[in-house]
Order: C-alpha cells, then structure tokens, then sequence
C-alpha cells in the first residue's frame, strides 16, 4: 500500500527537512517500519521499546487517531505524525 | 590549558570556552535548541569524544556522540531502550537517558547510561549501540529496590567505575540507595548503611534511601562521599557504614543538597552547594543567600565560600549535575542555576563570578579539558 506520512517539526532532523513523504506498508507498524528504513533513528523517537506510541506523540490514519500499530493503511491514505505538548 | 564548560539546559546544549587564565569566558551556542539535555560527558579516555544525553518533550529520549569535540553530533544507531518483555511482565520505557559515564580506561568504548524509571544500560562500542545491563534491571530485588517511586519516575545516576578494577561498579538511584557490584554488573548489593531515610516510616531499611549524588575520588578510590536527601556522607571503604559528615555544618545551614564535588587530586577536599529542605522543601539556597561549602579534611569541618555570590534574594537551585571541578593544579568550581546562571570559581571556590546569565533552565555543567 501506498500512502503519504506527514511529518512533525521536530522529527524533520530525520527527513532532511521533509514535512511529507512517501510512505508504505498495509498498517502503521509497516508503515513505521519503512519509514526508519530511509531515516534512521526516527521510529525510536515516536515508539517506545514496547511499539507503544510515546506519549506526546499522536498518529492520525486521514483523520482517525490511531491507538496502536495495528491500524490498518489503505492505498491513498494519508498518515499524520503530530506532536502534541504543552506548557513552556 | 583551556577549559570548557559543557552547559546542558532544558532548551539545549552550550558551552563556555576560556582562556588558559579562565579569566575570559564566551558563550558559544545553542545547538539543539529546544532539546532537553540532562548530561553532557567528556571521554578522559579519549578527549576529542562527548556523549550527551538528551530528548525533546515531544520525543523519545536518546544518546548523542561527538567525536570532535562537540562541533558536530551523530545519533545512536540503538539509544538506551529496556529489553522486549513477555505478555504480563512489566514493560518499563525509558523515559530519560539520565546519566552518562565513561567506562575503565582499560575498555577503551564502554559507556554506562543510567535511566528513568531506573535502569543501568552499557555500550561497549563507544556509545552507538546500547544494551540493558541485566544484572540490575531485571536483578529479582529491582522492583523492591526503586519501590518508593516519585511521579516522574525515580532516576539511576553516579555510575562511577573503579579506576582499579573495571569490574568494581556503584550506583545511585533516587529513591532506592546506593548499590555496589564487584563483577562488572551481574550481581547488585545495597550499600545504605548509616544513611537516614527520615522520609520512610522504617529507619532501618537496607535500601529505599535517596542518594542525590555519589562520587569516588580518583585518585583513592576507596573514599566515596554522597550528598544525600538526608545529609552527606562519607565511605571508606572497605567500610560498610556511611558517616553523616554533614553534621559538621552549621546548623543553621543544614546538609541537604544536590551536588558534591571532589578535588581532582585531594580525597578529603570537597565542595557542596546546600539548599533548603525544611517544611514543604523549597529547595533554593537558604534564606536567599547561596553559599558553597568546602571541606579540607574530608567532612571534620566546613567553611563557607560565597565571596561573589549574591548576599541577599538570590533564591538558587542547583541539581545534581550542575557543579563539577576542573582538573587546575588548583581547581575552579563551577555551578549552574535553575535560573539559567553560571558560576565559576577559579581559586578552588574562594571567590566567585557569575560567567553566563540568562541561560534556560540548567541541568547539567561538566568540565572537559
């Protein structure tokens, strides 16, 4: 399957500034998977050592927020990283 | 020789580059501006490198290495991370790297990270990849030793390695005490004897105490002091029981603190930074008044050093890895705030000058030659 990931701010040190790329796989966790194949390092920053979804961290499948890695992606689809903080 | 202040802050890394006189003082920086560094450490191994320890608050906590004296950074290929668990045991993340410390000399690319919630981590390939050190984290006692956790979770810090024998480590968890082992991690024994732990309902707990910050002098190993959340203390080993040497300060003042720093040739020199624990623990300097306090005779007596620092409202924190020494045949002093100042003492803490203000909130201040 083929979809788009949208990246965070904070996570573009990884994608040499892209805010968008291409992604690939039938589910988030292919989808993450893939995604650390080209930029290494990042999956880490956004999943914990148990593929929990960090806490101040938010994946979104179109406009549905995806609890866990299993959620599926269908071709087309667009997967939203956000990051969500707050205070100083 | 020149000297370097590695300054980390919740909003990213600096440092301050002096002369050789270290009367001149300039701040260089950010880099990582926005990241939250808990530790910076030169490798006396090999002083080109630097670990860092650092997260943003949105992302996942991780390791960077420099290998030209921090003008550039590199990744971990695999940060700190606990092992995968079975369906029904604990799963602990790691939610900050922090503590960093360089391994033996005698192995040239060990690292030690310690961790929130606790967690002793080594890699043996100058810091790239990191593996967990099974022996304490899934030693059976762990659980029992960092029960008393805060919200935040409890940290593990002041790895420090025997410069004798590279299998001779400590550590410090707060809230949990001070733990040895002596084959190179595989096995763990509380080493709490003597502390108070006024804050649990049983006195006589063999662990469960809050070490803030242990130190091993170099030069005599068998000497370790501790700064304490109920005192500092000092261990000759090979004692077992720790000695309040805090109790030779003013009573006024207390030995409630942070940091401890040790002189880098002189086992009985050390300095610490007190601040207030009484009532709801404010935990600035007392009475608006900073002050470091110096010991010649390792803890018999004190004496206040705060020539230069502010004598009235002047509401200091300093935590645990914001005082460090240099390596001068008479060594400087340094602490940063929580306000985000520097301050440096180059006559072994007689005087004193605030060299960089201003600054985000600061959690760690190390010396790299």
């Amino acid at each position: 399957m083929s979809c788009t990931v949208r990246i965070a701010s904070p996570l573009r040190s990884y994608t040499a500034g892209a805010a968008a790329l291409a992604g690939r796989g039938s589910n988030l966790a292919e989808v993450l998977a893939n995604l650390e194949q080209r930029c290494p390092g990042i999956r880490f920053r956004m999943i914990d050592e148990h593929n929990r979804i960090r806490p101040h961290m938010r994946l979104f499948v179109n406009t549905n927020e995806a609890r866990e890695l299993s959620e599926p992606v269908r071709d087309g689809d667009t997967v939203h990283v956000i990051c969500a903080l707050s205070g100083g | 020789m020149a000297s370097t202040l590695w300054v980390g802050t919740r909003k990213g890394l600096f440092a301050l580059r002096a002369d050789g006189a270290r009367r001149n003082w300039k701040l260089v920086g950010p880099q990582f501006l926005g990241h939250i560094i808990h530790h910076v450490m030169q490798d006396p191994r090999e002083p080109k490198v630097l670990l860092m320890a650092a997260k943003t608050g949105h992302l996942g906590p991780t390791v960077f290495r420099s290998s030209d004296r921090g003008r550039s950074w590199r990744e971990a290929a695999q940060p700190p991370a606990f092992r995968k668990v079975s369906e029904g045991e604990e799963a602990r993340a790691v939610q900050r790297v922090f503590w960093l410390t360089p391994g033996h000399r005698s192995e040239r690319a060990t690292w030690y990270a310690g961790s929130s919630p606790a967690g002793l981590f080594r890699s043996t390939d100058g810091g790239e990849r990191w593996e967990p050190v099974a022996g304490f984290n899934d030693h059976p006692m762990r659980p029992q030793w960092a029960a008393f956790g805060t919200p935040d979770g409890e940290f593990l810090h002041s790895i420090l390695v025997d410069p004798r024998d590279p299998r001779h480590l400590y550590i410090a968890i707060s809230i949990g005490g001070v733990f040895e082992s002596t084959d190179a991690g595989s096995n763990w024994t509380p080493l709490n004897e003597g502390c108070a732990a006024d804050f649990l309902p049983d006195q006589t707990v063999a662990f469960g105490h809050d070490p803030h910050c242990l130190v091993q002098h170099p030069g005599r190993p068998e000497r370790l002091y501790q700064q304490n959340h109920c005192g500092i203390y000092r261990l000759d080993r090979p004692g077992r029981r720790w000695k309040r040497i805090g109790s030779a300060m003013p009573k006024k003042v207390g030995d409630i603190g942070f940091p401890i720093v040790l002189h880098p040739t002189d086992p009985d020199t050390a300095w610490v930074l007190p601040m207030d624990g009484q009532s709801v623990w404010p935990r600035t300097s007392i009475g608006g008044k900073p002050a470091v306090y110096g010991t010649r005779d390792a803890g018999v007596s004190w004496r206040r050093l705060d020539r230069g620092l502010p004598h009235s409202q002047a509401w200091f924190t300093v935590l645990r890895q914001a005082m460090c020494a240099d390596t001068h045949e008479r060594p400087g002093v340094y602490f940063g705030t929580t306000g985000g100042e520097v301050w440096a003492s180059t006559n072994s803490g007689d005087s004193w000058r605030c060299v960089a203000r201003h600054l985000p909130e600061i959690y760690s201040v190390s010396h790299a030659a």
